[in-house]
């Protein structure tokens, strides 16, 4: 019976949903810790990323595995922004995001009145949430193009204020992907349904 | 020092000693944990087999090596900078110390040419001094990510190339230095318009430190591709490798 009603409603998260977040989550782990070794070789700030925590044991390594997960990242993102676009899925639970919603939902969360009674519609928060993450990681992937290629993107390299400027947009960016990683799993762990959700489609 | 410690002390002190006996112990778990757990990421199965996650990720450097060199543009010029935006004082940087850069006499010192050229007879400081120089005030770009401002005067290479009759289709040209450094770049590159045999810094003969008797200087590329202290250049299809390169550091390197 259970089949059935999921032949009939679809599940929740389509395979292409559950498999583009899942190596969106391995190629953004990569590509933070072994960034922070990267960061390590000329920190930006009088603090350094503990070594235990950074990926690929010197700088050289971490490099070639920032540029090797890279391309986990950017084929990954632009099949699953092409999916969501073409599939109407992107307008269908990501649009409208309001302010009234956002913080009418966050007040609810933050009380723990928030239902998460139909795990099929994202409340405001999240909306808001997820249109971050894609846009940060958007972020992330075009200061990196800079820090890569500041010659051959010029007008890229403009806009973000030049290399230098750029290395600091790259950082904030990624705390500020870290900060919605934070944020993600202290949600999935509250309610891990989602979690579930996310592995097995509904 | 002629104290005798207490019982407490003598205690303590051993209990110091055992903990901190046993920190790097505790690291080296943590260390090993953790490349294990990056092993994990990219195999899947084969916790052990470090040695092949290595060869993986030599083989995604080369394929980016491919990527850049389709990507490079041999027409687009690094931004260039007014004279105002130098960084004072530019650093200084090398594997090794400053007290440690070699010393090169510019009477007997002579420059060699090899590999696929027409012309192999060695330069003189003087002779390529006389040949046409070009100036530049461009951003050095390290790997470790900090950049500097600098200024640097020189033969334009693809000049000196086509001076020595250099096989301009072969793929690559290789540079040995004074101090041991060695390195190789793509001939797309070195006869990009900004590549240039630095013998001067800032309007001044190329100092010790910033390598002297000459530098190549390539805006377009990171400072590990941007040799000092060069001693012999040669044309070649065999891939050269580098210092750095050798090691793990992507051999296109450039932007």
């Amino acid at each position: 019976m259970i089949e059935r009603t999921i032949s009939v409603r679809g599940p929740i998260h389509p395979l292409w949903v559950r498999l583009t977040h899942w190596s969106n989550a391995l190629a953004v782990l990569i590509m933070v810790t072994s960034g922070w070794r990267i960061y390590n070789a000329s920190p930006l700030f009088h603090f350094r990323f503990a070594d235990q925590l950074t990926l690929g044991g010197w700088l050289a390594g971490a490099i070639q595995w920032h540029f090797a997960a890279m391309w986990l990242l950017a084929v990954n993102g632009l099949v699953y922004l092409s999916l969501n676009v073409l599939s109407g899925r992107l307008r269908r639970k990501f649009l409208p995001v309001t302010p009234g919603a956002f913080y009418r939902d966050l007040n609810a969360a933050l009380r723990g009145r928030l239902s998460h009674a139909d795990p099929s519609r994202y409340n405001g928060v999240q909306r808001a949430a997820y249109l971050f993450a894609m846009l940060d990681i958007l972020l992330l992937v075009l200061s990196g193009l800079v820090l890569w290629k500041s010659v051959q993107f010029p007008l890229l390299r403009e806009l973000l204020g030049g290399y230098d400027t750029a290395r600091y947009v790259h950082f904030f960016a990624m705390t500020a992907l870290a900060g919605f990683v934070a944020g993600h799993l202290a949600m999935a762990a509250l309610v891990p349904r989602t979690v579930l959700t996310m592995i097995r489609g509904h | 020092m002629g104290k005798i410690l207490s019982q407490p002390d003598r205690e303590a002190i051993v209990a110091e000693a055992v903990e901190r006996l046993a920190v790097p112990e505790r690291r080296l778990f943590l260390k090993r944990s953790l490349s294990l757990g990056g092993l994990a990421l990219l195999t899947g199965c084969d916790l052990t087999d470090a040695k092949g996650v290595e060869a993986a990720l030599s083989r995604i450097s080369r394929f980016n090596d491919r990527v850049q060199a389709w990507l490079f543009d041999p027409d687009r010029l690094a931004p260039t900078y007014p004279e105002s935006m130098i960084t004072r004082p530019f650093p200084f940087n090398a594997y090794y110390g400053e007290d440690q850069v070699p010393q090169v006499n510019p009477e007997t010192f002579r420059l060699e040419v090899a590999g696929l050229v027409a012309d192999r007879r060695a330069w003189t400081l003087a002779a390529l001094r006389a040949l046409p120089q070009s100036d530049q005030i461009t951003r050095h770009i390290c790997v470790e990510g900090w950049s500097a401002v600098g200024r640097w005067g020189g033969v334009p290479f693809r000049l000196f190339l086509q001076r020595v009759g250099a096989d301009l289709s072969a793929k690559y040209v290789g540079f040995k230095c004074l101090d041991g450094y060695y390195t190789s770049i793509d001939m797309p590159t070195a006869l990009h318009p900004q590549t240039i045999l630095a013998l001067t810094y800032d309007g001044d003969t190329l100092p010790p430190r910033y390598g002297f008797p000459m530098k190549l200087r390539i805006p377009t590329k990171l400072g590990y591709k941007n040799p000092k202290h060069i001693q012999a250049i040669f044309v070649t299809n065999s891939y050269p490798g580098g210092y750095w390169e050798d090691q793990g550091y992507n051999w296109f390197g450039g932007s």
